[in-house]
């Protein structure tokens, strides 16, 4: 016994020590390159520590779990939404559901102040704040019947938090939707390549939906390897029609022709039958998405690339070309997902509670799955540092900012010291089987760069083109599912805000109204990545701040409701373990937001860029192209500074209400009330 | 030989469950226990009831 305890305190205090020995290389190396495999020794160590003790604490001590409780699922079991399920599937299907675009697109876009920064903030963030958001949420809905955040939010925090609550997250989903959008258009532009590949997975999708609803009546796993099989066929395919001159013209569209597509795509997925697209469609991209980030784990433990990206760079000081902004409080709203991710609270207050078999789960579905979902955002971090600094800055600058010509473009990514040249940048671009690589915003482009590197490297040069494009369709795939589902969970949501207002139009079955509604969706979103893609400096450096600083806000939403529900049922001595990550994003958003609203610097501010833009157009400063759009520029511009503020107001009134409510039951004005479901012994052995 | 057999095993009937592959099977098998009276839905009412249910929240994520 004492042997059996002295040698497991032996091994965890070697994971320690290896962790931060790996941590410390790191951040103390100052050589030209560092070994991938210490950035990979560093986090899973730090996910290790994280889970063993911090969440071993929260689970005995804070939450209480209780393995003799009955859960939902087994007081509640229907077989279907509510059913005991072992752990490790629930982990598995909890995972799928979490892992999305956001820590892939997020730590790309981050490297530009270095991989340290990014690096460590996807670390601590995690283990301090994501995952124990994750798991925090899930344990509060699982004691409550495995009741929604905005249910929860009404028993907590009263109306007015709750409809905050659900008017702030409609509002995040349309931006979150408008900027993965425009990350898949921007992949597409002018690659006829990428554009037919993708293409070709909405028949594909539908194929497998008709296989699944009418030929052989949800066998998942027989039509998702026919899927996955076209898939990979598309991908090829794709390089057939690329080299065809005729079928190349075809495929070969601009931004804003792509953006029409999209949208005009997601109303119709929006309104068909989910068995028809969306169904089939998520099957697919979640076998893709797993399939992807399990051999790209593989592939940087095997082959080991080396970082080139410097620890930290020039633009910490806030003049970055990818995003203005600084690094306190930029970094922590770009990296977004990756750390913490408002959006899990919606999915660990949904289909995952109801299917937890024990209390004692929640430890390991929900702090182990955002464990690996930071662990994802790190491989994708890797996967941008390991390009040449310069190539990558070529990739991820807008035209906007560094010139639209090759030269100007190398020259003044040069100047900032990234060395990189036009002749490097074109047999680059040939390799993957593009006609240019400059200016290619969004991070989808850099990661497949990225990926085909490191993969590249393995299976020998001729197939870059191949790894490219399909990491591309890795991406694109499952951006338009979340489209699609988006926009339904939108409708529905619309609907229920509608409903209020006239009963008809709360009916999900009435198709007006359906209609109706899901056009509005579609068009909030549509608006954002039309403009996105109509600005000549790339949308993305307007979007994806607007998009994590609503993520982040929608997280610190979750986290006051969590405080609140610990305050009133006698955790208070702990409510610091929701409290003090709620303290650090309200403090990050709201700096961040202060920035976006009142800064005079153009390309920071909101306000600022639009008259900055209205003086160069009153002036006659600006080029016959950009006059045109101009006013649409300006207009969004203002737009975005009034919904940064309305997000801020948000959440300071959640923020309020949830202390009021604290306080009203500290002095004991309001007795407590459980919210909580009376304890029943579970029956299961 | 066995061993592997045994382990193999486990892991389709844990990839299936992952996947939903096996969701009608139990649904049917929670149905005969808890309601043998009637009769559970066929293969395809019971996929596109859990379709339905599934889509209507958020079920995917950023």
């Amino acid at each position: 016994m004492m042997n059996h305890k002295l040698v497991r305190g032996a091994l965890w205090a070697a994971i320690a020590i290896a962790g931060a020995a790996a941590m410390g290389g790191i951040a103390l190396n100052r050589g030209e390159s560092i070994n991938a495999l210490w950035f990979v020794v560093a986090a899973v160590c730090t996910y290790l520590i994280g889970y063993r003790f911090y969440s071993g604490w929260i689970a005995a001590r804070v939450c209480r779990l209780d393995a003799t409780r009955a859960t939902p699922a087994e007081r509640l079991d229907n077989g279907r939404d509510f059913m005991p399920t072992h752990r490790s599937i629930v982990f598995g299907h909890h995972f799928a559901a979490i892992a999305g675009a956001g820590p892939l697109v997020g730590p790309t876009l981050a490297a530009q102040f270095g991989y340290l920064p990014g690096t460590l903030w996807l670390l601590v963030g995690a283990v301090l704040a994501g995952c124990v958001q994750d798991m925090l949420v899930l344990f509060c809905s699982t004691r409550r019947d495995g009741r929604s955040l905005a249910h929860l939010a009404r028993d907590e925090l009263g109306k007015v938090g709750a409809s905050a609550a659900m008017v702030g997250t409609l509002f995040i989903m349309v931006i979150l939707m408008a900027v993965l959008a425009l990350v898949v258009v921007k992949a597409m532009a002018h690659s006829a390549w990428s554009t037919a590949t993708v293409f070709a997975t909405i028949p594909i999708a539908v194929l497998v939906g008709i296989y699944l609803r009418m030929l052989r009546p949800g066998r998942v796993l027989e039509a998702t390897a026919i899927g996955v099989a076209l898939l990979l066929l598309a991908v090829a395919a794709g390089g057939w029609v690329d080299r065809d001159p005729a079928l190349h013209a075809w495929f070969d569209l601009d931004a804003k022709t792509l953006a029409w597509f999209v949208i005009g795509y997601g109303f119709v997925a929006a309104i068909l039958p989910v068995w028809l697209l969306l169904a089939p469609r998520d099957y697919l991209s979640t076998f893709v998405k797993l399939g992807v980030v399990f051999l790209l784990a593989i592939a940087i433990c095997v082959l080991q690339p080396e970082i080139r990206m410097p620890a930290l760079t020039r633009f910490v000081d806030g003049t970055g070309p990818i995003f203005t902004g600084k690094l306190f409080p930029f970094l922590f709203i770009m990296l977004a997902c990756g750390a913490i991710s408002g959006f899990h609270a919606l999915v660990a207050s949904g289909t995952t509670p109801k299917l937890i078999t024990r209390e004692t789960d929640v430890r390991m579905v929900g702090y182990g799955s955002m464990a690996l979902e930071s662990f994802v955002a790190i491989m994708a971090l890797i996967a941008a540092c390991v390009l040449d600094p310069g190539v990558y800055f070529a990739i991820n600058t807008a035209a906007g900012i560094v010139g639209a010509d090759p030269a100007t473009a190398t020259a003044t990514i040069t100047a900032w010291g990234f060395p990189v040249d036009a002749a490097q940048m074109q047999s680059l671009a040939q390799h993957m089987g593009e006609t240019t690589l400059y200016g290619r915003t969004g991070g989808a482009p850099s990661l497949a760069v990225g990926m085909a590197h490191i993969f590249g490297s393995a299976f020998g040069d001729g197939l870059y083109a191949i790894w490219y494009h399909f990491a591309i369709m890795f991406e694109a795939i499952f951006i338009l599912t979340v489209l699609d589902a988006g926009t339904r969970v939108g409708r529905f949501m619309m609907q229920d805000v509608l409903g209020a207002v006239w009963e008809p139009l709360g009916r999900t079955s009435w198709n007006p109204s359906a209609w109706a509604s899901s056009i509005l969706v579609v068009l909030g979103w549509g608006y954002f990545l039309y403009i996105g893609v109509i600005d000549p400096n790339g949308g993305i450096n307007i979007l994806w701040p607007l998009f994590g600083m609503a993520n982040q806000m929608l997280a610190a939403i979750a986290l006051a409701v969590v405080t609140a529900i610990f305050v009133k049922s006698g955790r208070l001595q702990h409510a610091w373990v929701p409290g003090a990550p709620l303290a650090w994003l309200v403090t990050v958003t709201s700096v961040g937001a202060w920035q976006k609203i009142t800064s005079d610097d153009p390309r920071l501010g909101f306000f600022a860029a639009a008259r900055d833009l209205a003086d160069k157009l009153a002036a006659g400063l600006l080029p016959p192209e950009r006059m045109a759009v101009a006013p649409k520029l300006i207009f969004n511009q203002q737009l975005d500074g009034w919904l940064t503020l309305f997000f801020l107001l948000v959440v300071w009134v959640i923020v309020a209400d949830m202390l009021r409510g604290c306080l009203e039951h500290l002095s004991g004005r309001r007795p407590a009330r459980s919210t909580e479901t009376p304890y029943v012994a579970t029956q299961l052995t | 030989m066995k061993t592997i057999a045994k382990g193999w095993r486990r892991f389709w009937a844990a990839f299936r469950a992952v996947t939903g592959d096996d969701a009608y099977e139990r649904y049917v098998a929670h149905h005969q226990t808890r309601h043998p009276e009637s009769a559970p839905l066929d293969r395809g009412a019971f996929y596109a009831l859990e379709l339905d249910r599934r889509w209507k929240q958020v079920s995917r994520c950023c």
